[in-house]
């Protein structure tokens, strides 16, 4: 990593780099668990993906193991699954991107013009108490509150609008995603907030004052002085989740999959996990998740430059 | 919590029709939201200390009916709970204080401008947020050091997250002047000394944040126990009450439809996912109000840069 130092920068006297490096060696002592971390666990697996272009067996090991080229893509882009494992984790992934994505910036929107500080205060420290909660108990909440005996919502629906059968939410694939989706605004919107929140915090008062003064009327001021000041952020968090494209977290999907509905819920993480983990074919559900994770970084360098080009706000 | 703005002006001049009504909109857009977000929870409460056949019946939709603990007593007995709990808080505690060790020191590392090369680590550091090895190769590397089964494997993996460490650094990079250093180093201290009786001292704050997100992360933390670890004694929390809350759905599941078909042990186990939820969240919820201030202060940090 040293040699990494600009080293073109020639001193008068003695090269400034080198300068540095005794003085600042010491440094490194405080970087080297992080970076031996990163190394061991990021960078080594990095250069372990090579057994996706080869036929992996243990005892010739990851470099002794024979090169197949190609053949696990094959393998993978002609099986029965490719194309319901490719649409399954986009629907997923871009239903709740859209879904997600514009409402934490309308609660952040409203909180911001609710008149009492205290009730807003107190809804936002609601809205986030379900961000806490672990991917095994919101599943299990889901289940609890859904299911067709006894669950919240097949309760409600009972008392409320008459229903005389249960609907049988876990047990149909047509309401997986909405449950995926919901559940997932219903825990991280007061989260996603917080950084609109924090940025409308930093409009000055003044230019509000100025719009009052103007005629601009509550909906005006949200529309013309708070949205244009929190679009930069929203963005950049945009790009990011663009770059999570096909990267649907595998814990939540996994846990919520069951027979009924595994036809929809049965996405590229899942599925190399099944074929990995569970039944051993390393090369090929290596070549499964190399594919996924190339269209996701794709995707990312590719999104980003866009927005940079047009709004001037990009990652790097 | 200053992020609520002063938007608000505090002479105003004259409310008009439309913004009362808009005001007005927001309370009770705000409200059913709130409710929307509390209200399960609530139930989920309610529900774990009523009468099942109460609960299937709706009668504890706002108050518990049929108040009892025969859930808790049934959860007491379960051993594999608490052997979870055990190993979850030896994990997080573990895991917690190896995470620090990594993270604060390197986020200080990297905040500094004149350390050699600091540009180009970090960049290969934030590359691994978008690109990784999946999940395959990243097991072969965790088997050839032989941390497969072993519970040293829930500590260790986890422990560096590059996100924190970005947060940390904008932390250091806007909270350690540039003169301390300057005159410390006109004293001869050294960067270690610096950073251990200068540096940590003032980074309450930033120490606090990263605890506790890493805390929270090895506490719901639940993937890497499935991937790694088969034999039960080591299990964490998380994946016994999978267990636990999936076994009683595969019951439940079964019994669709046919309400009629049920004994007394069933709803037991019924009411007892409300319990485990109940259980397992409880430390989480009793923290909650003191800590979360502090994962905000998180967010605010990290948002500054990055």
């Amino acid at each position: 990593m040293k040699q990494a130092a600009p080293a073109i920068l020639v001193g008068k006297k003695q090269n400034p780099t080198v300068k540095l490096l005794k003085r600042n060696w010491d440094l490194y002592l405080l970087l080297l668990p992080a970076l031996a971390y990163i190394i061991i666990l990021h960078y080594i697996p990095l250069y372990g993906v090579q057994i996706a272009f080869r036929d992996y067996n243990p005892w010739d090991g990851i470099t002794g193991s024979p090169w197949v080229g190609l053949e696990n893509f094959k393998r993978f882009f002609s099986s029965a699954q490719f194309w319901s494992l490719l649409g399954n984790t986009m629907a997923l992934s871009v239903y709740s991107l859209i879904a997600s994505f514009p409402i934490p910036i309308i609660f952040a929107l409203l909180l911001n013009q609710c008149a009492s500080k205290k009730f807003g205060k107190v809804t936002q420290m609601i809205s986030y108490m379900p961000h806490f909660i672990s991917v095994v108990v919101l599943v299990g909440i889901i289940n609890v509150m859904f299911q067709a005996r006894g669950g919240l919502v097949n309760i409600l629906l009972a008392q409320l609008f008459g229903f005389k059968d249960p609907v049988l939410f876990l047990s149909h694939s047509k309401y997986f995603r909405h449950l995926y989706v919901w559940s997932g605004i219903w825990q991280n919107t007061g989260w996603s907030s917080i950084i609109y929140i924090a940025s409308l915090s930093s409009v000055s008062p003044e230019i509000h004052e100025a719009a009052i003064v103007d005629g601009a009327s509550k909906l005006q001021r949200i529309r013309y002085v708070d949205f244009p000041s929190i679009l930069p952020t929203a963005v950049i968090l945009f790009i990011m989740n663009m770059g999570k494209f096909l990267s649907v977290g595998f814990e939540k999907v996994y846990l919520m999959q069951n027979d009924a509905n595994l036809q929809v819920s049965e996405i590229i993480s899942t599925y190399t996990y099944k074929i990995g983990i569970l039944s051993a074919q390393y090369s090929y559900s290596s070549a499964v998740g190399l594919f996924n994770n190339v269209i996701n970084f794709t995707l990312l360098v590719v999104v980003n430059r866009i927005s940079g080009k047009i709004t001037g706000s990009s990652l790097w | 919590m200053s992020q609520l703005s002063a938007a608000a002006p505090k002479n105003r001049v004259r409310v008009t029709r439309s913004d009362l009504i808009f005001d007005i909109c927001v309370y009770i857009v705000l409200g059913i939201f709130a409710l929307i977000v509390a209200y399960p929870l609530y139930f989920v409460v309610t529900a774990s200390i009523s009468d099942p056949v109460a609960i299937n019946s709706g009668q504890t939709l706002l108050l518990p009916k049929g108040i009892n603990l025969d859930t808790y007593r049934a959860i007491f007995n379960e051993k594999r709970i608490w052997t979870g709990y055990r190993n979850t808080i030896i994990y997080t505690v573990l895991g917690t204080a190896l995470s620090l060790f990594c993270k604060i020191p390197a986020g200080y590392a990297l905040s500094r401008n004149d350390l050699p090369g600091a540009g180009i680590i970090m960049k290969l550091m934030v590359f691994t947020m978008y690109f990784s090895g999946g999940l395959i190769p990243t097991y072969l590397v965790v088997k050839g050091l032989g941390l497969v089964n072993q519970p040293a494997v829930m500590v260790i993996l986890g422990c560096v997250s590059v996100y924190d460490i970005i947060i940390t650094r904008s932390f250091f990079v806007s909270n350690i002047p540039q003169e301390m250093l300057e005159a410390a180093h006109l004293d001869g201290c050294t960067n270690l000394r610096f950073f251990t009786s200068i540096v940590i001292p003032l980074s309450g704050a930033i120490i606090a944040v990263i605890a506790l997100y890493s805390a929270v992360g090895y506490w719901n933390g639940f993937f890497n126990a499935l991937i790694y670890l088969s034999k039960q004694e080591y299990f964490p929390l998380q994946l016994i009450i999978r267990d636990l809350l999936l076994v009683s759905q595969t019951m439940a599941s079964s019994t669709d439809g046919d309400p009629h078909a049920v004994q007394a042990a069933l709803r037991l186990a019924e009411t007892m996912k409300y319990g485990i939820i109940i259980v397992c969240s409880v430390p989480m919820l009793v923290l909650y109000p003191f800590i979360q201030k502090f994962f905000v202060k998180g967010v605010m940090i990290g948002g500054i840069k990055g």
